[in-house]
């Protein structure tokens, strides 16, 4: 905005100085210079008589003033500095003809800059003028401070120009410049236009009999309504009426102001864009003229043009689209809504490139509505046409965007099918998008996964190279987190494999997937594991280091799915081009992998190279990636619509997917995933839900630890001791106490530790004997920056001497989307209750945020699993029968008594489970060592469900009381 | 190798288009990458090379004319530019100057010269004499088979660049020494960097196919005589007293024989016939400064400036400069200036931003003075004038490097004349390249 009023005042400028020195005689005729050396030897010379002019005693008379600053400012616009001059130019602006005073104005607004010291003399003579009365001196002022709008300009005159904005005896025109130049002034610095009874005053400017003061009103109240809608509500119902004047106004009625038939284009639109910054009308009288107006609106683009000039049809289309803009706004007229969208079908097949661009954008938001949606999906076979044969590229760009808007449950298969097609011949530059967007589809559609599963390879088939990784990656994470496809996709990989040239992404996707599933079609003959092996290997050679690596794992999960085959692989690992190959990582794989098939058992190669446990349910990374290409605000406000919609529309979008998959497997392996999945689950629902979901926690464990409401006022009366003392001494401003994910992380040391609408955390951890390492990672989930992250993690003064950590700094700034890491390294020095407290503090669009969230570094993770027999374990049983020693706790339970969920929670929580120790079979056994620095402390424990009642007992003998107790309290939670 | 050569006029339209090679495709759109990427460049394109697409363009400009060689290979550049250089001396030898009104009169002379000079672009022959016996502007007289054959063994022969048969009265040579000398002098006289390029061209005029051999006051040369007669007293006085310098590099016509330069170090060789440039080299030891400038320049208050140059002939008085031209820049806010001097005309250029002081001719060992004062304009700018130096242009008869040529021998055993018939002219010119002193 600022060069383009720069750039008109710099033409301006120009050809003002051009006419005046034609006039005048003093042609320079360097501006017809033949060559760049002859123009600039001509400008110097001309420089020089000039700066002798200045310099020379003798006073200059205003007139050869005024020519020399037109020299001086027409040698700038040629492109060359000019450093004097400008005391000249601010002597003319006292002087009182019209001519001498805008060159004056003129230097000033193209060449002063804000922080010259002339700005003050400058200030004065534009107060001068501001005060003179004299209508064209005000014009010429203002428009100055308009070109120039500097925050110093703004300073100076952002209390006087809206006096001369509302005065009852200001000049129309110089109203109509007030209003202009307030506006330039509001957009450089909001901050400094003081909002005052002036507004209300403004509003009423909409009434004016001129209509260039309207005009120039109507931009003014539309940019500030968009700050402080509140103060000019009552603009609506004037801008309605007046907008309803002009539409219904024979053409002939505003002479000057109707543009080839139209009556005033430009104020319709600004009157109709000043109306898209409010809600539809609640008064039922202007709501109904309001609907009448774009009635009448649309009504007329019905109708047959009045003249065949291409101005009358832009005039006319350009008030057509706002209009419906507002409809697509307002969204709350069904009528409105669906002659919109036939209107705009209409311009789909329009012979002018810019109205089918404009008609294929507008119906993009119009998908989106529920009204319309079903309208828009009637023109699918136009817009699939448009695709094939539209010339321009743009275009075909918003049609795909269209389709993609436009897609839901019944069309998914012929969109997908139609832009599979159109992905062969499509442009480079919009391939990857396709793609994305064709993943994306498929995913959200998809009723039956092996539809999906073709889709994906088809898309990797035809467009391998704009596949980026997050596709593919997506592929697999389904693929995995769904049993019901595994089968189907290692059998579709294994036979597009089979193709003689394949693209690297599907070679990946088929050694991830074959690696993973190969042996569920390894019954088929045509696919032995042999067969399998050989197929991929004979794609090693051709592919890239990262893939060959991730093939190499292949082999080896080969090793463990089919032992059949061992020997083969081992050879193809032990062979000199893996064994000794020159890059690092192949070489590292190819030597561990080895070892470990010839080395291990059977039973460890099947435990280390175990099928993969589902993945976390995210956002899908695609999605995120086609965001990130769009730029937030497009895509996102229209996916985050369509998601709700489709949500209830139908059951497969992704939090519902992640459902199906934790409660459908049954088999054993997947229990532990659904474990994992689980609190996934729980953490997936925004916050706003959290709150009940709290409340359902408290009401059913009142018998149990109860875990804390966020402020309950009854935080010390709270039995969890270690968690309200540390919260009671962090004074934070908001302590987000989510006890409920904190004790998820007892039993798992993944996940997400914490999440709102600004902020995700996530933790990974690792532990070893008395050493920890925990990877947080935090994720700024808007797409502003966050400043001032500052991160501390806090032990309280219990935990400081057992508790040793150690955080490396983040970077202060996280950009929107983007996700920073922080290590923290965690020593146990001795056993510990507490847990420590992450303070997060960051400044996010001007205000302060602080949250604290309680670090899950409990006592259980420093435990190590120790084997023993069941004579060993009574006998250590019996060695602990110290009553100190033994703590016992007896609770009802709170999730569904699942022998294998409960096994797989002992394992979790660090102990070894041991199997045929106890009599009674239904029991659990779990014996370890809890590591610390300066002791080791053996532990035992025994839990006993009792399924009739719903009840738990749990019974825990270490070395030393307090352990105990912690270990029983962070257990009983659990079940 | 070069792929295609066009040559366009100041406008980018295209007067000859010469395609060696498919590789760089579509003819057309060579051209046009050319002319919109360089010569209708926004940005003035100041490299001499340029990529476009994976097709590199090399380009020379002589005045309104772009000749551009194009490739889609990795050729070597330096190749290119010789060839391109060439390429403008040959159509300067057929047509004089290099101009679109020239290049439209003669384009089926260039189509015939591209043809020879060039092939699947590989550079050919490109010496102007031999070129001009069979690719001639007049009509080719019917020619006899012998003459044929014998442009053929000649033109592939060993000795491409000069035919046989060449008769002259009177046999005569011209030798001169073009030299060029820069200097870059710190404002208290201190030498900060400083170096002379010259040139040997020679102009012969001689019958048959002679022999020559040219000797200079080259250091290694000296040595290698002075330690050989080392014995003989008398003579190795003369050969150290003599001056001897010190060339950093050369590099010579194809005539020259470079084995025998390599072993011997002797410059020996059958020149074309006509006027060529028997070598180049460069020189940046015990450089003869003719010229000495003492500049001293007063800010007197922000509005006025006095400077004083004087400068300072540091050669035989005997001798004569010539043309001697100091240029002293003046700041940008100049309004007014007053010139004193003594010797010659100065004159404020206002559209050069400088003070331009002429002498026409200056002896030996001799000084003058210069003293101007100039008045400013003060200005809102609160840059500081920067002092760009003061150059100098002169001509001077002598070789500022030292250079001497010691002897030229002629030798034709076939035909009836020996050295000593052959008239030789020698004459040295030095010329200042750039020549700056700071202020």
């Amino acid at each position: 905005m600022l060069t383009t009023i720069k750039q008109k005042a710099c033409y301006s400028a120009a050809l003002y100085c051009l006419t005046f020195l034609n006039k005048t005689g003093a042609t320079l005729t360097f501006c017809k210079g033949k060559s760049k050396e002859a123009e600039i030897k001509r400008i110097n010379k001309e420089l020089a008589n000039i700066r002798s002019k200045f310099k020379g005693d003798k006073a200059l008379d205003g007139y050869s003033k005024k020519k020399y600053v037109c020299k001086l400012l027409f040698i700038f616009l040629l492109g060359h500095d000019i450093d004097f001059g400008h005391m000249e130019a601010v002597n003319l602006l006292s002087s009182n003809r019209y001519t001498e005073k805008q060159i004056g104005y003129l230097f000033i607004s193209v060449l002063v800059n804000s922080n010259s010291e002339l700005i003050r003399l400058i200030n004065n003579a534009i107060k001068n003028d501001l005060a003179s009365r004299n209508p064209t001196f005000m014009g010429l002022a203002l428009h100055c401070i308009a070109n120039v709008g500097s925050r110093e300009m703004a300073e100076a005159f952002a209390g006087e120009i809206p006096k001369i904005l509302v005065a009852g005896d200001t000049m129309d025109s110089v109203k109509q410049s007030a209003a202009l130049c307030l506006l330039r002034l509001y957009r450089t610095s909001p901050d400094l236009v003081p909002m005052g009874d002036w507004t209300s005053r403004v509003v009423h400017l909409l009434n004016d009999q001129h209509l260039g003061v309207v005009t120039a009103a109507t931009s003014l109240i539309t940019t500030l309504a968009q700050k402080n809608p509140e103060e000019f509500k009552t603009s609506v119902s004037l801008a309605v009426s007046r907008l309803s004047r002009i539409v219904t106004s024979a053409s002939t009625d505003l002479q000057d102001y109707t543009y080839y038939f139209v009556p005033a284009p430009w104020l319709s639109v600004k009157l109709l864009r000043l109306l898209q910054c409010y809600p539809p009308p609640e008064d039922p009288a202007v709501r109904g003229r309001l609907t009448e107006c774009l009635e009448t609106i649309l009504n007329k683009a019905q109708e047959p043009p009045k003249s065949k000039k291409v101005q009358h049809s832009n005039a006319k289309n350009a008030v057509l689209f706002e209009a419906i803009s507002l409809i697509i706004h307002h969204d709350s007229e069904p009528n409105l809504l669906v002659r919109a969208c036939n209107q705009l079908g209409q311009f789909l097949q329009h012979r002018e490139t810019n109205l089918r661009y404009l008609a294929l954008e507008s119906m993009c938001t119009l998908a989106s509505s529920e009204f319309s949606h079903e309208a828009v999906k009637t023109h699918i076979e136009t817009v699939i046409n448009a695709l094939k044969t539209e010339r321009d590229v743009s275009v075909r760009q918003r049609a795909v965007d269209l389709l993609y808007a436009m897609c839901d449950r019944s069309n998914a298969q012929q969109i997908v099918a139609e832009m599979l097609n159109y992905l062969e011949t499509a442009d480079y530059s919009i391939r990857e998008e396709i793609v994305l967007k064709v993943a994306i589809l498929a995913e959200k559609y998809a009723v039956d996964y092996t539809w999906y599963v073709d889709t994906i390879l088809n898309l990797i088939r035809i467009a391998g190279d704009y596949v980026s990784e997050e596709v593919w990656y997506r592929v697999i994470q389904i693929v995995i987190n769904r049993d019901d496809v595994q089968g189907y996709a290692a059998k579709t990989v294994f036979e597009a494999l089979q193709a003689p040239a394949c693209h690297e992404n599907l070679v990946k996707v088929g050694g991830y997937i074959l690696g993973e599933f190969g042996n569920l079609i390894a019954g088929d003959p045509r696919s032995s594991p042999l067969i399998q092996f050989n197929l991929l290997h004979s794609k090693f050679h051709l592919c890239s280091v990262p893939t060959r690596a991730l093939l190499l794992s292949t082999y080896i999960k080969f090793v463990n799915l089919f032992p059949e085959i061992k020997t083969t692989i081992q050879d193809v690992l032990r062979s000199d081009s893996q064994l000794k190959n020159a890059d690092v990582e192949l070489q590292q794989r190819a030597v561990e992998y080895l070892r470990l098939s010839t080395i291990a058992s059977t039973d460890i190669l099947a435990t280390v190279l175990e099928e993969m446990p589902p993945f976390p349910e995210r956002e899908s990374s695609i999605l995120a990636k086609l965001k990130k290409k769009k730029g937030p605000g497009t895509v996102t406000d229209l996916e985050e619509i369509k998601k709700e919609r489709s949500s209830d529309m139908n059951g497969s979008a992704e939090p519902a997917s992640v459902n199906a998959s934790a409660v459908s497997t049954p088999s054993p392996s997947a229990d532990l995933l659904g474990l994992g999945a689980a609190p996934l689950t729980n953490s997936a629902p925004p916050p706003s839900s959290s709150g009940s979901l709290l409340v359902d926690v408290f009401s059913d464990s009142a018998s149990a630890v109860a875990p804390l409401a966020p402020g309950s006022d009854d935080n010390f009366a709270s039995p969890d001791l270690a968690s309200s003392e540390v919260v009671s001494e962090e004074p934070a401003d908001t302590v987000h106490d989510a006890d409920e994910l904190f004790h998820k992380f007892v039993c798992k040391n993944n996940g997400v530790l914490f999440e709102n609408q600004l902020l995700q955390i996530g933790l990974k951890s690792e532990f070893r004997q008395n050493l920890g390492r925990m990877f947080i990672f935090y994720g700024n989930k808007t797409s502003t920056q966050f400043l001032n992250f500052t991160p501390t993690v806090i032990c309280s003064d219990d935990l400081q001497p057992s508790l040793n950590l150690q955080t490396k700094p983040v970077d202060p700034t996280v950009d929107g989307g983007a996700q920073v890491q922080q290590v923290v390294n965690i020593e146990c020095v001795s056993d510990f209750m507490e847990a420590p407290i992450l303070n997060i503090q960051f400044r996010y669009g001007g205000t302060f945020q602080n949250l604290s969230v309680k670090l899950p570094i409990t006592l259980n993770k420093f435990f190590q699993p120790t084997e023993m027999s069941s004579q060993d374990f009574f006998q250590r049983w019996k060695q602990l029968s110290n009553p100190k020693q033994e703590v016992q706790n007896i609770f009802k339970a709170k999730h569904p008594m699942d022998a294998e969920i409960t096994k797989a929670k002992i394992i979790g929580f660090g102990s070894a489970l041991l199997e045929e120790v106890d009599p009674n079979p239904a029991n659990f056994v779990g014996a370890g060592i809890i590591h610390t620095k300066t002791t080791q402390i053996g532990c035992l424990l025994r839990l006993e469900p009792n399924l009739q009642a719903q009840m738990y007992r749990l019974t825990l003998r270490t070395s030393k009381e307090a352990v105990s107790q912690r270990l029983c309290e962070l257990l009983s939670e659990q079940f | 190798m070069i792929g295609g050569l066009f040559i366009y006029n100041h406008k980018g339209e295209v007067l000859i288009s010469r395609v060696y090679r498919d590789d760089i495709g579509n003819r057309r759109n060579a051209v046009d990458a050319f002319r919109v990427n360089v010569i209708h460049a926004r940005q003035q394109v100041r490299s001499p090379v340029t990529n476009i697409a994976r097709t590199s363009f090399f380009h020379v400009k002589r005045s309104n004319i772009w000749l551009a060689a194009v490739t889609k290979q990795n050729v070597n550049a330096a190749m290119v530019f010789e060839f391109l250089y060439k390429m403008c001396d040959v159509m300067t030898a057929y047509f004089g100057k290099i101009s679109e009104e020239n290049i439209k009169n003669n384009f089926v002379l260039i189509y015939e010269l591209l043809d020879e000079i060039l092939d699947f672009g590989y550079p050919q022959n490109s010496e102007t004499g031999a070129l001009k016996t069979f690719i001639t502007q007049q009509g080719i007289k019917s020619q006899t088979k012998e003459e044929q054959s014998q442009i053929t063994s000649q033109v592939t022969g060993q000795i491409g660049w000069r035919r046989e048969g060449i008769k002259y009265r009177r046999n005569e040579l011209f030798l001169d020494v073009l030299e060029s000398v820069n200097l870059l002098m710190s404002p208290q006289g201190q030498v900060l960097s400083a170096h002379v390029s010259g040139r040997v061209v020679m102009k012969s005029y001689l019958s048959g196919m002679p022999e020559c051999k040219f000797g200079m006051n080259d250091k290694i040369v000296i040595e290698k005589q002075g330690k050989g007669t080392a014995d003989e007293t008398g003579k190795s006085e003369l050969g150290s007293g003599k001056q001897s310098i010190a060339i950093d590099d050369c590099t010579f016509h194809q005539c020259v024989r470079l084995s025998k330069f390599d072993s011997e170090r002797s410059i020996s060789f059958i020149p074309p016939d006509g006027e060529f440039e028997l070598m180049r080299y460069r020189t940046t030891k015990d450089i003869i400064l003719p010229f000495r400038v003492i500049p001293l320049v007063r800010e007197v208050g922000r509005t006025k400036l006095e400077v004083k140059v004087v400068i300072k002939s540091n050669f035989k008085p005997s001798l004569l400069a010539q043309k001697i031209e100091v240029r002293i820049p003046t700041p940008l806010n100049t309004s007014g200036v007053q010139v004193i001097c003594m010797k010659g005309k100065a004159k404020y250029k206002a559209s050069e931003n400088a003070i331009v002081w002429k002498i026409k001719r200056m002896a030996g060992m001799k000084e003058s003075q210069i003293s101007a004062e100039i008045e400013l304009l003060p200005t809102n700018d609160k840059k500081k004038w920067a002092r760009p130096p003061i150059s100098m242009n002169f001509e001077v008869p002598f070789a500022p490097s030292g250079l001497k040529v010691r002897y030229l021998k002629v030798f034709e055993p076939k035909l009836n004349y020996s050295d000593h018939d052959v008239i030789k002219w020698v004459r040295y010119i030095g010329r200042s390249g750039i020549y700056e002193t700071r202020c």
